[in-house]
């Protein structure tokens, strides 16, 4: 099997046993980008000769010792809104063009400090905001799957790079499913930890109460390792948690014997393609097999989750984008007349329509007059669903939904309808207001062809179990490291 | 008619924390333009706030000191509004819930005590500056931004210029005893914005009122309010309408002028900030932060006249400012002669002060030398008179006053075999005086030791003086 086809961990063994060197891994995967990245677009800007270099001098480098720890050589993807020093950082807008930004995110500090190799930097949906990566004001990201669907998003460069053996694992970002959605719609795995488990320092925010950095990874076992690295408080954090670190691969492979896995209706109504029905209940009786116990539970308020995500994300969005005004860095309009006509013009000429969409709604919805009806509601909204959650907890270990209601649908279908397109996070979204963790992983195809994504759900910090219980699906059902069409031909 | 006077007062107070709010820049003022800036107070992508603890502690002791309650449930909030000295585009300050609640602060104006009432204390960060020096558009100064503040909002309780004055003056003492803000005035430390509205005396009802923002000197607090009072009586008079409105004051014209109005005005969207946890205090933080206050200015002046028995003026004079009674607390803990040393502070320390335009705060006279001074005068090493003269050298030259004393020769002759001396040669040059004395004129007495003074340039203790006289006239009678 070709070296990019393997997993994280397998290829950290054979780096560990010496059977190849960080610059063999490191060109395998950047060939693979030369022959597939053309067609599939994920990555906005490639850093692969610094990636090289630092291949070859880690090379030397281990020559005299073993390496420190599993992520040491291995060629990562990090999404385009997480700032790396001395390298182009756009969040896929023209507003930030130009922007180099002069300090490092945490999780990329992490992933330096554990001697992980930066492949490039992968498209999104501008800031965030979408779900098929269409809106990056640069290029459409196309599915490996089927080059004419979208790879969902925002984080759909993300998953691509994943999916299509264009990086051994990437990091995403999560404000209502912009990790676990794209996942799901590439075949591939993707967590959305606890909010507060990874540090949001270095993250362009989008909605800073909601947003949440996690990886995509080709397995299970991937995803807990690179968890591992990224998760910890971070003082320049203040609502990063103070908890210790945590070792995700410890029971990882214990099983699902006596796991109480809940099932609600909320989550399997109107717009589920039937395809994604039947999977889901074939998983469900995978689970049942392994000795899981499934159990039905309830919300009462689940169906005014969407509506109040979009109220609280827009509200945060127009506030943490009102920064971008051409005053100091980024884009500025060429013609002006004056401050006022300097701001108009640069957000007008700056920001794509999907952006502007949520500021003016944002703004809205915080305007004197409007503010209880739709911000404040929204908060009450988000208080109901939390205390949902954890009603439902309360019965049950793991909850497991669909993680979208369809599979990967087309290029340009849902662009002109805002209002579908954002039907497609209905599942993920209730995760972010809640602040708990979700993780997606394959569970089949359907008849196109395309993956299909299930979701599984936890209270707070109920990260391990969750990988738990995805292990164990994914190991037995053979849905693990599914290879795209696009993958095999090349 | 009659018309009555209503101030409120919102007073803006920079917090003498070290480093800024959110980042860890120094908060000094007075440096190049920029260098005091990081990612974080410049509102990069993806930056985010940490709140320094100690403007939580400083608000804490700010609100203890005037009275407030402080809440044990606070938070932040985001008030969004574009403007280039604003990086991120909003500032984030307090809302709702703001740190301390309902305080108040006892006036006396002509001989009347008053409580104004504290509205709320809340935090937030200062702006940058714009400066508007070229022609080819402003330039922004971000190093102010961050720095702390907190924001005190009074009941409209005030009713004359006066009281607005006294309030605020009393506000300044206080706060600079707590020790959190130097509030330099001349230095944007402390601003004042006033809310002013005009109603029949007597009425239940209050006007329409106007405020007026960044009023830097008690001197332009009195004359803007006097300006704006009379300005909306006149109006009033001619039975027009006030007009809610933001008013700017020109300190150099003497006048305010309409800013915006309240259709103009801002709307600030506010909503909690989502990048910091809320403030939470408990009891046990409160407790040790009272604890950690300072004597106030009240309790200290109290305690000066029963302590000290000095006059309740003197005690009023030396704890209304922080920087006088703590000089003069650590003179009389050398010297102990607090009558002495308070005339000293209130007599003959303010001319110098004047003549050199030094403030109290930047007295070139340390406790030790001033308490040396005395010391001098007591044991009649000097006179008083020429004590005077020392102090205005120690003020000029910064040398301890014994050292003075020596190199200027200003001590008082005492030796009695040089003054004996000096004495024999003038008595013998005055045969006029032995004559007087001898006809029974004891007036000759005095004038030779005017004589003697003379010759000694002052220096002579008149008492030996007039001992030895008396003892080398008696050789000639």
């Amino acid at each position: 099997m070709a070296l990019t086809k393997k997993t994280l961990h397998e290829i950290s063994d054979l780096l560990n046993k010496k059977e190849v060197t960080v610059q063999e891994v490191t060109q395998s995967v950047i060939d693979q980008i030369d022959a597939v990245e053309n067609k599939t677009q994920a990555y906005l800007k490639l850093e692969t000769e610094q990636a090289l270099e630092t291949a070859r001098t880690l090379d030397e480098t281990l020559k005299s010792r073993d390496r420190k720890n599993v992520l040491e050589g291995i060629p990562y993807g990090l999404k385009d809104n997480m700032c790396t020093k001395g390298i182009l950082t756009t969040c896929a807008s023209k507003m930030l063009y130009n922007f180099i930004p002069p300090y490092d995110a945490h999780v990329y500090e992490r992933l330096m400090v554990d001697g992980g190799i930066l492949l490039g930097k992968t498209n999104m949906d501008e800031f965030a905001m979408g779900s098929s990566t269409e809106n990056s004001a640069y290029q459409v990201t196309k599915n490996p799957w089927d080059l004419s669907k979208v790879p969902g998003g925002s984080s759909g460069g993300s998953a691509v790079a994943v999916a299509a053996d264009m990086a051994y694992f990437s990091l995403g970002s999560d404000t209502g499913g912009s990790i676990r959605q794209p996942a799901s719609f590439c075949g591939v795995v993707g967590l959305k930890p606890t909010y507060g488990l990874v540090s949001r320092y270095g993250l362009v925010a989008f909605a800073s109460s909601l947003d949440q950095i996690g990886p995509f990874t080709k397995d299970v076992e991937d995803c807990a390792l690179v968890l591992n690295a990224i998760a910890g408080h971070d003082k320049k954090d203040s609502t990063s948690l103070n908890i210790d670190k945590k070792d995700y691969t410890v029971g990882l492979k214990d099983g699902v014997k006596g796991m109480k896995i809940g099932v609600a209706k909320a989550f399997f109504g109107q717009g589920l393609l039937p395809e994604v029905r039947q999977k889901l209940e074939e998983a469900i009786a995978l689970y049942k097999e392994m000795g899981a116990e499934i159990v039905d539970v309830s919300f009462e308020y689940l169906d005014y989750a969407l509506s109040a995500y979009y109220m609280i994300s827009s509200a945060e969005a127009s506030s943490n984008l009102a920064r971008y005004d051409g005053i100091r860095y980024g884009f500025r309009a060429e013609e002006f007349d004056g401050l006022v006509d300097l701001y108009r013009k640069t957000r007008s000429q700056g920001f794509g329509s999907e952006v502007k969409r949520r500021i003016m709604l944002g703004t809205y919805a915080l305007s004197s007059g409007y503010y209880d009806a739709y911000y404040k509601k929204a908060m009450q909204v988000r208080t109901l669903i939390k205390t949902d959650f954890d009603e439902v907890f309360k019965n049950c270990d793991v909850l497991l939904t669909p993680t979208s209601p369809t599979t990967a649908f087309g290029i340009g279908e849902k662009t002109s309808n805002p209002l579908e397109m954002y039907l497609s996070d209905i599942y993920t979204v209730p995760v972010n207001i809640a602040g708990i963790p979700g993780i997606s992983i394959p569970c089949g195809l359907d008849q196109q062809g395309l993956p299909i994504g299930m979701q599984l759900l936890g209270s707070v910090l109920s990260e391990e179990k969750l990988l738990q219980a995805a292990w164990a699906f994914e190991n037995e059902s053979g849905y693990k490291n599914m290879k795209a069409p696009l993958g095999e031909e090349a | 008619m009659e018309y009555e006077i209503v101030i409120g007062m919102e007073i803006h107070v920079e917090l003498q924390t070290k480093s800024k709010i959110f980042c860890s820049c120094p908060t000094e003022f007075g440096q190049d333009e920029n260098t005091h800036v990081c990612p974080i107070c410049l509102g990069m992508p993806g930056v985010l706030p940490v709140l320094n603890e100690k403007v939580v502690e400083y608000a804490t002791m700010a609100g203890l000191a005037l009275n407030c309650e402080i809440a044990h449930f606070s938070k932040m909030d985001r008030k969004n509004y574009f403007y280039p000295d604003l990086p991120k585009a909003y500032q984030t300050s307090q809302f709702d819930l703001p740190i301390c609640t309902g305080g108040l602060v006892e006036i006396e104006v002509d001989g009347v005590k008053k409580d104004i009432g504290i509205t709320r204390i809340h935090i937030e960060e200062d702006a940058g500056k714009l400066l508007h020096e070229s022609a080819d558009g402003s330039l922004v100064d971000v190093n102010r931004c961050g720095v702390p503040l907190i924001e005190i909002v009074t009941e409209p309780d005030m009713r004359s210029a006066e009281e607005a004055r006294v309030f605020a003056e009393k506000v300044r003492n206080i706060l600079e005893y707590t020790g959190v803000s130097d509030c330099k005035m001349q230095e944007g430390s402390m601003r004042f914005d006033v809310n002013l509205s005009i109603m029949e005396k007597g009425a239940k009802e209050y006007g329409t009122r106007t405020e007026m923002k960044n009023l830097n000197s008690f001197r332009s607090l009195v004359r803007a309010v006097a300006y704006e009072s009379k300005r909306q009586i006149i109006e009033l008079k001619k039975g027009h309408r006030i007009i809610q409105e933001t008013r700017k004051w020109d300190d150099t014209k003497g006048v305010s002028s309409s800013l915006r109005s309240k259709e103009e005005a801002h709307d600030y969207r506010y909503f909690p900030e989502p990048d910091l946890v809320p403030i939470v205090l408990d009891e046990a933080y409160i407790e040790a932060m009272k604890k950690a206050l300072p004597e106030l200015p009240e309790a200290k002046k109290t305690r000066y006249i029963e302590e000290y028995q000095l006059p309740e003026y003197d005690a009023g004079v030396l704890t209304a400012s922080g920087v006088t009674a703590r000089f003069f607390e650590e003179t009389v803990a050398l010297y102990n002669e607090p009558k002495q040393i308070s005339n000293w502070l209130m007599v003959e320390v303010p001319p110098l002060l004047k003549e050199l335009e030094l403030s109290m705060e930047e007295i070139p006279l340390k406790p030790t030398q001033l308490a040396e001074l005395l010391e001098l005068v007591k044991d009649g090493t000097i006179s008083g008179s020429i004590g005077k003269k020392v102090l205005s050298d120690v003020f000029k030259t910064g040398q301890n006053p014994k050292v003075i004393v020596e190199k200027e020769g200003l001590a008082q002759m005492s030796d009695t075999g040089e003054l004996e001396g000096i004495i024999e040669e003038i008595v013998k040059n005055q045969p006029k005086s032995i004559e007087d004395i001898k006809a029974g004129n004891e007036k000759a007495y005095g004038f030779l030791t005017g004589q003697v003074m003379k010759a000694t340039k002052g220096q002579a203790n008149p008492q030996v003086a007039n001992e030895i006289i008396r003892k080398v006239v008696a050789k000639y009678l």
